[in-house]
């Protein structure tokens, strides 16, 4: 069972860096789905038995993060006619190196910090880390919406992946509650996307600041 | 618990080192073979790298006046380089001419120092477009040299020793299988970094002749005859042993008779250069700005599996 999360582990960390070095934002977002669907193994893997509620945080993570957040992030994409970020603040093989130093400090981090529990594998806690900071960092350098949403789901599968692992007993209604806040946050950005590309023609976070003029 | 004689000369390799050289052009037929097949044309003799160098060796050399004497020495130290770094090479799990302790950063250096002996010789010539050229190959060998290191010290990280022939000696299946994950980000990064040190798509392209996107062919455009042949040599020797080193870690079949598993090395670098027509035939040169991103992925991948190392 070990070696299956460390797995998942590493291919959280790899398509991290494939969200760091591509400007498509279409691979992004499908980047993003295919985290949320190999994350949504992770509540079947603790327990031993199946028991039903880890059945149905794993169904419903799946469903939204494989099928519903890419559905509207797509949607929004088409409605806003954006295929690619232009010019982010920092270039993509600046991203890259700046993934490979989070690593390494992430995992420096996690050296240093206690395991949370028995049977955690280590790499847990720096790759559960690495995975917030290169949400942060998405949220931070890109200019555009859609790419800042994807940004806020890889910050949010960072924080699901430490959850789903180290606290095994998490409670059913506590991991749902988080599902729903992050379904609807992905919702209302989605329509203020659609509704920001209305009004102004574009989704390009940089140039809101010349809205004051 | 060191499975050959460190610090010490294997006369054996010797035969290992001439099957190399004999074989060594034989690579390019393979792959503009395969690039024919693909292409739906006949394409050229599988022995046209062969001719070609027999051609350029009975000619004679044509030295501009604005040359020094680093220019003729550029072909020279780049094929002692390539040479070198030959007899460092193992071949299917038997070690090189040469193997000790912390042999993998000499490899890694004389790889630089021939592109570095290419790159001064581009710039003796006074032509800005060979400046270019080299350039180009500087930058985006910053990246590759990077992962490279990385990746050989990933490996001797993984195996416990620091000479390539012991690593490679040491990988076996049950190695592969405790280390996957590790294993197959390095091979990953270490051909991409074949890719780029053997100026093959999707870093460069070896056919194109247009001055926007060459990088090698630009810095050897001033070399002829015996020269140019010297080069060419030295790019299907840097493409042996690279390959020689690759198949070592991809296919991990270790039958303790030596021949055969020089042999099977030796079909291994074939079989690489098979992949590598694929490759040709199956995608385009990348933008030249997109270059130092795949390059610096590769860095990423060596990183990350010293990483997992490490922790």
């Amino acid at each position: 069972m070990l070696s299956v999360v460390e797995l998942i582990l590493v291919c959280l960390v790899l398509t991290n860096l494939v969200f760091l070095g591509t400007s498509r934002i279409g691979l992004c977002i499908r980047m993003v789905s295919f985290q949320g669907v190999v994350l949504a193994v992770l509540p079947l893997l603790g327990h031993g038995e199946f028991a039903l509620s880890s059945l149905v945080v794993s169904g419903a993570t799946a469903l939204l993060k494989g099928w519903a957040f890419p559905w509207l992030l797509f949607r929004s994409l088409e409605s806003a006619h954006v295929r690619a970020e232009v010019e982010p603040y920092v270039g993509y093989s600046n991203s890259l190196l700046f993934g490979v130093a989070a690593l390494a400090v992430s995992v420096w981090l996690g050296g240093r910090m206690p395991l949370p529990g028995p049977g955690v594998p280590q790499l847990l806690t720096p790759v559960a880390f690495f995975t917030i900071l290169v949400g942060l960092f998405g949220i931070v350098t890109r200019r555009k919406a859609v790419s800042q949403v994807v940004g806020y789901l890889v910050l949010e599968n960072g924080i699901f992946a430490f959850g789903a692992v180290a606290l095994r007993k998490a409670q059913f209604l506590v991991e749902m509650g988080i599902l729903l806040d992050v379904f609807v946050a992905v919702f209302v950005m989605g329509i203020a996307i659609f509704r920001i590309n209305r009004e102004f023609d574009h989704i390009d976070s940089g140039r809101m600041a010349s809205l004051k003029e | 618990m060191p499975l050959f004689d460190q610090s010490s000369i294997h006369w054996d390799a010797l035969a290992r080192i001439l099957a190399g050289l004999l074989l060594c052009p034989l690579l390019f037929g393979v792959i503009n073979r395969v690039k024919a097949t693909f292409a739906g044309r006949r394409g050229q003799p599988l022995l046209q790298t062969y001719f070609d160098l027999a051609r350029l060796l009975g000619k004679g050399a044509v030295y501009s006046r604005t040359t020094t004497w680093v220019f003729p020495l550029g072909p020279l130290l780049g094929l002692s380089c390539a040479l070198a770094a030959l007899c460092l090479a193992p071949l299917g799990g038997q070690p090189g001419l040469v193997a000790f302790e912390g042999d993998l950063f000499l490899f890694a250096g004389l790889l630089g120092l021939g592109r570095f002996a290419t790159a001064v010789a581009a710039l003796d010539t006074g032509s800005s477009f060979e400046g270019m050229g080299a350039s180009r190959e500087m930058q985006f060998s910053v990246p590759a040299e990077l992962a490279q290191v990385l990746g050989l010290v990933a490996l001797a990280q993984a195996t416990g020793t620091y000479s390539l022939a012991e690593i490679l000696a040491r990988l076996d299946l049950a190695r592969w299988e405790a280390f996957s994950p590790v294993l197959a980000l390095t091979t990953t990064a270490l051909f991409l970094v074949l890719l780029a040190e053997t100026c093959r798509i999707p870093v460069d392209d070896p056919n194109t002749h247009l001055e926007l996107t060459m990088i090698h062919e630009v810095m050897v455009l001033d070399h002829s005859g015996p020269d140019f042949a010297f080069i060419l040599y030295g790019q299907g020797i840097k493409m042996w042993t690279l390959g020689a080193v690759l198949t070592g870690l991809m296919v991990p079949v270790r039958s303790g008779d030596a021949l055969l598993d020089a042999a099977l090395g030796a079909l291994g670098v074939f079989g690489l250069a098979v992949i590598i027509g694929v490759v040709e035939s199956s995608m385009a040169r990348l933008r030249l700005l997109f270059v130092p991103r795949l390059l610096v992925g590769a860095t990423a991948l060596s990183g990350l599996a010293l990483i997992l190392l490490l922790r």
